[in-house]
């Protein structure tokens, strides 16, 4: 099977910029990664690309060049990045292109994601205020936090962490520090999480141009390797958002089953790691999400986060450019962010915000609707 | 003034007021709301139930901002926060559900819940529109 390289990256500013459709910042994430990557456009070969809220990628073309490449649109929800990288490194392994894109975009309406689960008259869900992913969020952690001893001043921490690391983020949306009793003291918005443990909605790009791995070295001397990309849905009996019902017995999550898979294919396991993006679509999140992918025991992580080892100084460095919390979350380039921010980290070119210690391995972990998750591992 | 459920065939109106589900003949597996066939046998054998009124709650929050409207049917200027949570239903499954409960201190996982009717809002023909809900069972303990 043939290795996987990214060799460039580019990235649309996060957060809210007006004016600027979300296809088009997908237009000026494409430009800038490939750039990065030393080529022009009428270099890429193929693309898989896609939005939630932003139109379909394939119409990019008309601005990028109408060079008549292999261009696939790709919905698969807050998946939709992660699903383009994996089918593009696949395109590359079959052998079919040697280098091409993988893109993803999105510009959401402010607030709580808008969620509609029927025709008119049908949307009993909606209808009713059910139909709020961050109920969902707060009610896992809520019952997780009263089983493993998960107190509000770690949920804080978290996000403190976020903001922090995202001060140090130019991509960043929310740049501005804020201590663990503002986060508190901000309003309950989803009992037990405040205002400020929630990521919000947004807008941005990201692209990433991929290659084979013996011509990585045309591109760029600095290439990351894509050690594995793995897509997962829930099985029966998970816990997952946009639920009317669940199951009695009680099943792992998608993201259980996407991590293991994914280390398996990159034959390394979670001690190996040394930086790691995980769905923090809240604080509670990320707290849960460092036990399902491995890193520790559930109720573990009330102790290491009080002694920082999540921190860019600590011992497993986790959400290093300000996460979901920091940078909100546009659904189609949110996992690709990750993957951004990981292969910055493995050049050692995250600038004020570097892991130190020459950090090797990198893991990225998405979570979102409809219960699905994607899970990717580089290395240098 | 005469009640309508939000959409037919999730919630039965009756002096029980109980919520329609689908059980598979094949496996036993009950899900909300109705569908022909078994997410977890894969059997598309499925049969017409009437659900558990009451339960004990699994997990719950409470949404401390007004939805968003569509999709949300109930009143947005004047909202006042309200309980959800997950009610599990013995040997059935868990249900999502508003909570008449608001108060923090006094939800908690395990406590008993009973099946009520929730209004929404108004229909054009002055009907009230409502959908379901759990609310805390009194304690019959005296001391």
């Amino acid at each position: 099977m043939t290795d996987v390289a990214i060799v460039g990256i580019g990235m649309h500013e996060f957060g809210r910029t007006e004016d600027v459709s979300g296809l088009q910042q997908g237009v000026v994430a494409v430009r800038r990664a490939v750039a990065d990557a030393g080529i022009g456009w009428e270099d890429v070969q193929f693309a898989y690309g896609g939005s939630m809220a932003a139109g379909a990628a394939d119409t990019m073309v008309s601005h990028l060049g109408l060079t008549g490449l292999q261009f696939i649109n790709v919905a698969n929800g807050c998946a939709t990045g992660g699903s383009a990288l994996f089918t593009a490194a696949n395109a590359i392994q079959a052998g079919a292109y040697d280098v091409g894109i993988a893109v993803g975009f999105d510009k959401h309406e402010r607030g709580a994601f808008r969620v509609r689960t029927g025709s008119r008259g049908k949307d009993w869900y909606g209808a009713s205020g059910l139909a709020l992913t961050t109920q969902f969020f707060a009610m896992k952690i809520n019952r997780y936090a009263e089983r493993y001893g998960i107190t509000p001043r770690t949920l804080a921490r978290v996000a403190a962490k976020a903001y922090r690391n995202g001060a140090e983020n130019p991509m960043a949306w929310r740049r501005k520090p804020l201590s663990e009793d503002e986060i508190l003291a901000s309003p309950m918005l989803s009992y037990p999480l405040t205002h400020y443990m929630f990521c919000s909605p947004g807008e941005g790009g990201v692209a990433l141009v991929l290659c084979r791995a013996d011509q990585a070295h045309r591109y760029t001397a600095t290439p990351t390797y894509l050690r594995a990309a793995v897509v997962r849905s829930r099985r029966f009996g998970s816990f997952e958002v946009l639920s009317p019902w669940i199951a009695l017995e009680d099943a792992p999550g998608p993201t259980v089953d996407a991590s293991r898979a994914a280390y398996e294919m990159a034959g390394i396991g979670p001690d190996d790691v040394d930086v790691a993006q995980l769905q923090d679509t809240e604080a509670g999140a990320e707290v849960m999400h460092m036990a399902e992918n491995g890193f520790c025991e559930d109720g573990e992580q009330e102790r290491m986060i009080a002694e920082g080892e999540t921190e860019i100084s600590g011992r497993l460095p986790v959400n290093t450019d300000g996460g979901c919390i920091a940078n909100g979350e546009p659904i189609g380039a949110s996992g690709l962010r990750q993957v951004y921010e990981n292969v910055l980290q493995l050049r050692g070119d995250a600038g004020t915000r570097q892991v130190p210690g020459d950090p090797r391995v990198a893991y990225t972990h998405v979570y979102g609707a409809p219960g699905i998750s994607a899970v990717t591992i580089l290395s240098r | 003034m005469a009640q309508v459920p939000v959409v037919e065939d999730i919630l039965e109106l009756s002096d029980e007021p109980h919520l329609v589900g689908s059980r598979c003949r094949s496996c036993g597996t009950h899900v909300f709301p109705r569908q022909d066939g078994c997410p977890r046998c894969t059997a598309t054998d499925m049969e017409r139930v009437a659900l558990a009124r009451r339960g004990t709650l699994w997990t719950w929050t409470v949404q401390g901002f007004a939805p968003k409207a569509p999709p949300y049917l109930g009143d947005t200027e004047h909202f006042e926060p309200f309980g959800v949570g997950y009610v599990e239903l013995p040997h059935e499954l868990k249900v999502e559900a508003r909570l008449t409960e608001a108060d923090p201190e006094r939800l908690h996982v395990g406590m008993e819940m009973e099946l009520v009717l929730v209004p929404l809002s108004t229909d054009d023909d002055g009907n009230e529109i409502v959908t379901f809900g759990f609310q805390p069972v009194e304690e019959e303990r005296s001391s």
